[in-house]
């Protein structure tokens, strides 16, 4: 194994009964860099997780993680990771300051150096005003703030996220992803899984599509997409005047007045032409042409959609409307 | 990032992470009082109970009092049996607990973490301990309130309180297995009810002589049995005898077993 791979996942396989979970997952993950496991509810990417965070023995595979063997070498692989799981693993009956405190005691960080690293977690995680209060009074986004904090107190160089935004509003969706863009800046492996097809199209540099205990295709987000045909244009207009003057000739397009751009199916270069027709060279601030988006992606390499239950689906698609 | 890793011996931080433990262990106590209320109340009103309803009546058949006892006398004769229950009551809700932080999600996150393994688990029993202790004084205080008086040396009453704190131990491993092999914390709530229900057929409350055949055996053979006698004989300033060391004995082999029990539920690695 090369030294600068972070995990390295070979012919997993992992039954429960008469069920196939994984059967046959291969995952190579270089340091430094995010991988994405995508995949609807039920493909085996937590059980992928569980097995790399030595939670879980599999049934046959070879598992690396930081170097080092997940079964034979469990302490040090242990030693070298993060995990924030699915549920929410934190204390409610201790304060986020206590259940910080919690975590730099099994971390044995000194008495000094972990006041340091808490307050420092608690201001950069926005939590320091609540610090006091039992973490069961906190939002859902506040918990998984300190549930990824609890998780970084240690310094891991290697974090599991699993599903880490499923369930948060928008807002703290997008504060989540910032506090792991912040990770990867400083060199932290991260290998998250989701459902949220944006998500991993946001923070991953590579993606492996799970589906049926396989992976069925995986590459970075672009050429995921690219093999995908269609796509749609963007034109990006000066003003909201001259957007809804073009969208009013264009019923087939749609306007966002908010970014003051106009979407548009593209199904070859009639459409294209049709649409520049009606633009001018002042009234443009920028055209781009986009190839289509991990939900296309996912429909067409699997045949079924990414999500079809609960509300993740529904804010997944407030998210895409935004 | 392997270079990050320090190899160290796995058990150096035993003491130290079972200290972290204990801590929260104990925390939640403070937190969550409602629970404690109710396991440290559950002796004492039964206690009440067997002093003030059944405690005339069954004084008076007491046997080795002269002209019959009363209502005093049976305090005096069931206040070991009613310390047992302390030590059990406080050990059921200790199988509520364990399964609560099993159940969660934060038992993951231990699992996922470098430390000693163990400690998650000698963090709960040592907590159940010193909280047993404390519902064995508050107990011992409330029997005092109602007239119990002793005529033990101090020497005697430091052995006896010995022998609870090993019971102690030996009651916490068995429900800290309860609490790791219950699927729910409401099974982990009635498994160990029976524990509740042994000191009963035991001579706690009645003596185990006047009992019928087949429980008199029962009685006579089950730990709790040994374990009040030698309680009673040390507070009442007799000599224990042989009951002690089978208390001792039967404590030292719950105590193992449930330990042993415990630790391989815990550490293995789940296949599903």
């Amino acid at each position: 194994m090369s030294r600068n791979t972070a995990i390295s996942v070979a012919g997993l396989h992992k039954r429960y009964g008469d069920d196939d979970v994984l059967t046959g997952v291969d995952l190579d993950v270089p340091e430094g860099s995010v991988y994405a496991l995508l995949g609807p509810n039920g493909a085996g990417k937590t059980t992928v997780v569980n097995i790399c965070s030595t939670l879980l023995a599999a049934d046959a595979g070879e598992i690396r993680v930081a170097g080092y063997d997940v079964q034979r070498e469990s302490d040090q692989v242990r030693r070298s990771i993060g995990v924030t799981g699915q549920f929410s693993a934190i204390d409610d009956f201790h304060t986020g300051r206590e259940n910080l405190k919690l975590m730099a005691d099994l971390n044995h960080l000194e008495r000094s150096r972990a006041k340091a690293v808490i307050d420092d977690l608690l201001e950069r995680f926005e939590l320091a005003d609540a610090a006091g209060r039992r973490a069961q009074t906190y939002s859902g986004g506040m918990r998984r703030r300190l549930d990824l904090a609890m998780t970084l107190i240690g310094s891991p160089r290697l974090i599991f996220l699993d599903e880490p935004t499923s369930g948060l509003d928008p807002r703290s969706r997008r504060e989540l992803w910032q506090i792991v863009r912040e990770q990867v800046a400083d060199g932290v492996t991260v290998l998250l899984t989701t459902q949220y097809l944006d998500e991993a199209d946001q923070l991953a540099h590579r993606v492996g599509v799970l589906d049926g205990g396989r992976i069925v295709a995986e590459g970075t987000p672009a050429q995921l997409k690219s093999r995908v045909p269609g796509g749609h244009v963007e034109v990006q207009f000066i003003d909201a005047a001259r957007l809804s003057d073009v969208a009013a000739v264009l019923p087939e397009a749609t306007p966002d007045e908010e970014s003051l751009t106009l979407r548009l199916a593209n199904d070859g270069v009639a459409s294209l032409r049709r649409l520049l027709d009606h633009l001018d060279d002042d009234v443009v601030a920028g055209l781009t042409v986009q190839s289509a988006d991990l939900d296309d992606v996912f429909l067409a390499l699997t045949g079924h959609a990414a999500d079809t239950q609960d509300g993740a689906g529904a804010e997944n698609g407030m998210e895409a409307v935004r | 990032m392997s270079s990050q890793a320090t190899s160290r011996p796995a058990t150096t931080y035993v003491v130290r992470d079972s200290v972290t433990m204990l801590r929260r262990n104990l925390l939640h106590w403070l937190r969550y009082p409602s629970l404690a209320i109710m396991l440290v109340a559950q002796p004492i009103l039964f206690l009440l109970l067997f002093v003030y309803v059944f405690g005339a009546t069954l004084g008076a058949g007491l046997p080795g009092v002269p002209g019959g006892g009363d209502r005093g006398d049976y305090l005096v004769f069931i206040t070991p049996g009613i310390l047992i229950m302390a030590v059990v009551s406080v050990a059921l809700g200790t199988a509520v607990e364990v399964a609560l932080d099993m159940t969660g999600g934060i038992i993951a996150r231990f699992r996922t973490m470098d430390i000693a393994k163990v400690s998650v688990l000698t963090g709960h029993v040592i907590g159940a301990v010193l909280k047993t202790l404390f519902a064995v004084l508050v107990t011992l205080a409330v029997a005092l309130l109602l007239g119990y008086r002793s005529e033990a040396r101090p020497g005697q009453w430091l052995m006896a309180l010995g022998l609870l704190v090993l019971m102690a131990f030996a009651m916490t491993w068995l429900t800290v297995g309860m609490g790791l092999v219950a699927d729910s914390v409401e099974t982990a709530s009635n498994t160990p009810l029976f524990l509740m229900l042994l000191p009963f057929l035991s001579s706690g409350f009645v003596p185990a002589d006047e009992m019928p055949w087949g429980l008199r055996q029962f009685a006579e053979y089950q730990p709790f049995t040994p374990m009040i006698d030698s309680l009673r004989a040390l507070t009442t300033g007799e000599s224990a005898g042989s009951d002690l060391w089978l208390a001792i004995g039967w404590s030292v082999l719950l105590a193992t077993a449930g330990y042993l029990w415990s630790r391989r539920q815990f550490t293995k690695v789940p296949t599903r």
